[in-house]
């Protein structure tokens, strides 16, 4: 069974400077940034290495970081221009034990992250579930479409700090 | 004259009294057997997400209630102790020994729940009417405490908001020596039943390998024969204390993690449930539950991600902390979601009349695959 | 007035209005199409169990709109979901009614504030007869919620037009 401080080191000595930092000091579970266009060959490692094994994905979930500039929008309502949106990948190996927490950032403005859908099929409905909430593409991944809105939806992605909500979607009124 | 085919698709539509909530099918037909199955969901998606970001962290509680809205003592205390893994507090030992027994006792009534209806589907009406008659007298036990038969608020940050009425004890102990003999009867019923027998065995095989690329947990995962259980495997709250069995799929009347398997793990693990009922009762300690309540759940910056065994499966919550009082994101993995995932998979090359069996065998709830 | 069946006292022979006939003979049997979408579905279903019996007051669950005459809307209803609840609506024939069971049907519910995809209030695509508060409400609450359906059922009357 081995700690996420080791992990890091062998993803390290592996992958170079495709591992971006290592963050532990804050509470609770200490993380591992890696690059949005690298996750999926990362991911590939972790689930074929015999001493590593994670064979398990637990959970899979975008985030809005909300760490851009708050600008004025087209029709003078608040967006948030710049900034990232972040995808939290959390993975135990059934035989070892072990668990470890990955993260990776990718531009607000073009937010595309490789899926690991080809190593867990898993993942295939929580990215659907990113894409449809936050608008993270993520690359190679067989039918990426709405899974909780409507599939004509076109108000945008609901879970985005500066998302408005439409008045009427046919023809019913959507404010209380 | 040859004859022409071809491909059906019928619609399985929101509206359908065997899909156990608003759930969509879209089945491709070659004749009456099966080449794929689509589910549409989203016909219940409530928002839980962003309404968790604009409450603050004890107001999310009901919120966080009515997404599994069948065992919600159970998603409570999964958020809970998250909560409070980020603040960093520790609850009093009585705390901890109420929780364990409100937990076991609605995974008893979601058990029930999940076979009353699982036998509806089938097309045996009498089993359903005796586990909702049983399920009446755990709601009373909760009532008692909480005031709430189905949606409690009960857990907490730090506690539980009442302790327990003063004849709870001697109530539970009449509830478990009354349903011991009704865990036999619904097996003369249902379980042994030639009708659901064939029904049932050898219909929607789950191979071990496919379950644990899916993310399949819970009873599902050890109905195909793999003994994994977050009580044991990753003890939370007081669970490494007490004495008990983990059931697995061992493919008695067909393979290993059929339908048949995954059901009847869930009648042995309501008989295991009543041994750590029988044995939390006996431990209880005193104390005050509202001891450790904090006055302002402000935790510092961080993430943590708390795991707990629904009666369904592996319910997590992931939440992020920025430091106010309202949280910054919480990500809910549920377990329905994830199981609805692997219905295309086990549903090739069988017959419509078996997607309703697979479907009531797998066990979901729409208010938590949709949230 | 009271019902019916209590006036028959000699050879089976009762004088009264074809209004009170046929108002009395909708409200001792209305079929409801369980329309069980979240949580207040689960207490629906316990009202048909055994315990607070259903089946005593005529209401049995029929599962297709074309043969129910009372629709039961538990649970909260989604924009996406409410497109289909009109179809349905449209497709049961008259007479027919509407109870509105829980607060997110009523009005929204506890997702009145930052729900994107909650629509707030079923009559905001078909017409309501009775709500019943309650999150979700107790058994007894929706056999009462029924009990002044059947109230209103036995005010009708054929030449007045109702909703």
């Amino acid at each position: 069974m081995k700690n996420p401080e080791e992990i890091f080191n062998i993803l390290k000595e592996k992958f170079g400077d495709a591992i971006i930092e290592f963050a532990s000091s804050q509470p609770v579970d200490p993380f591992i940034t890696v690059k949005p266009n690298e996750i999926d060959k990362i991911c590939r490692f972790l689930f074929d290495n015999d001493e590593l094994l994670f064979d398990s994905l637990m959970n899979l979930s975008g985030v809005d970081d909300a760490n851009g500039k708050k600008a004025a929008g087209q029709n003078g309502d608040n967006i948030i221009e710049g900034g990232t949106l972040s995808v939290y990948y959390h993975l135990e190996s059934t035989k070892f034990k072990h668990k470890l927490v990955l993260k990776t950032s990718a531009p607000r403005e073009n937010p595309e992250v490789n899926s690991v859908e080809s190593i867990w099929r898993h993942a295939d409905w929580h990215e659907r579930e990113a894409y449809d909430l936050f608008g993270i593409i993520f690359l190679n991944h067989p039918d990426l479409r709405r899974i909780l809105m409507p599939y004509d939806w076109e108000a945008g992605h609901p879970l985005r700090k500066d998302y408005k909500n439409p008045e009427f979607y046919h023809g019913m009124k959507v404010p209380y | 004259m040859a004859l022409k085919t071809e491909q059906m698709i019928l619609n399985m539509g929101p509206q359908h009294p065997a899909t156990h909530g608003v759930l969509r099918l879209e089945l491709e037909l070659e004749g009456e057997i099966i080449q794929s199955v689509q589910p549409h969901i989203g016909y219940l998606h409530r928002c839980f997400e962003k309404h968790a970001e604009a409450m603050t962290y004890p107001q999310v509680i009901p919120y966080v209630d009515r997404m599994d809205y069948l065992a919600s003592m159970y998603n409570e205390f999964g958020y809970v102790i998250g909560v409070e893994k980020l603040l960093g507090i520790q609850v009093p030992e009585r705390v901890e020994y109420i929780r364990v027994i409100m937990g076991e006792l609605q995974r008893i009534a979601s058990h029930l729940v999940a076979i009353g209806t699982y036998g509806m589907d089938i097309g045996a009406f009498t089993p359903f009417l005796y586990c909702f008659r049983d399920r009446e007298k755990i709601l009373s036990l909760f009532e008692m405490t909480c005031g709430a038969r189905l949606l409690y608020n009960y857990f907490w940050v730090g506690g539980l908001s009442h302790d327990l009425h003063p004849d709870f004890v001697r109530s539970a102990k009449e509830f478990v020596k009354y349903f011991r003999p009704n865990i036999k009867e619904l097996n003369d019923l249902l379980t042994n039943n030639r009708i659901f027998i064939d029904r049932t065995a050898n219909v929607g095989v789950l191979p071990l390998e496919t379950a644990i690329n899916y993310g399949i947990t819970g009873p599902n995962l050890r109905g195909s024969g793999f003994k994994w259980d977050l009580r044991k495997d990753d003890p939370y709250s007081i669970y490494n204390k007490f004495d008990f069995d983990i059931p697995t799929g061992q493919g008695l009347v067909g393979t290993v993690g059929d339908c048949w398997d995954r059901y009847y793990v869930r009648i042995q693990e309501m008989e295991q449930s009543l041994r750590i009922i029988e044995q939390a009762l006996d431990q209880l300690p005193d104390g005050d539950v509202t001891s450790a309540i904090p006055k302002r759940v402000k935790p510092p910056i961080g993430q943590v991600y708390s795991r707990v065994e629904n009666p369904k499966g592996e319910l997590g919550y992931f939440i992020i902390s920025d430091g106010s009082v309202n949280p910054f994101r919480i990500k809910v993995r549920g377990p329905s979601f994830v199981h609805l995932g692997v219905m295309n998979e086990i549903c090739k090359g069988h017959m419509v009349a078996d997607v309703i069996a697979i479907l009531g065998s797998i066990d979901i709830v729409l208010g938590e695959v949709d949230r | 007035m009271g019902l019916l069946d209590q006036q028959f006292n000699k050879e089976s022979i009762i004088v009264t209005k074809v209004d009170d006939l046929l108002n009395w003979a909708r409200l001792s049997s209305l079929w409801q199409m369980g329309f069980g979408l979240a949580c207040c579905a689960i207490e629906m279903m316990a009202t048909s169990a055994s315990h607070y019996d259903f089946d005593r007051f005529g209401v049995i669950p029929r599962n297709s709109p074309r043969q129910s005459d009372v629709i039961i809307v538990s649970g909260t209803v989604t924009l996406k979901m409410a497109i289909r609840i009109k179809r349905l609506y449209e497709q049961m024939p008259d007479p027919k009614y509407v109870i509105s069971m829980g607060s997110c049907s009523n009005c929204g519910g506890p997702y009145w504030e930052h729900g994107y995809h909650v629509l707030k209030g079923v009559d905001r695509v078909i017409p309501v007869d009775v709500y019943v508060p309650g999150c979700p409400p107790r058994p007894e609450a929706l056999l009462e919620g029924l009990l002044k359906l059947q109230e209103k059922i036995r005010n009708e009357s054929l030449v007045k037009k109702t909703a």
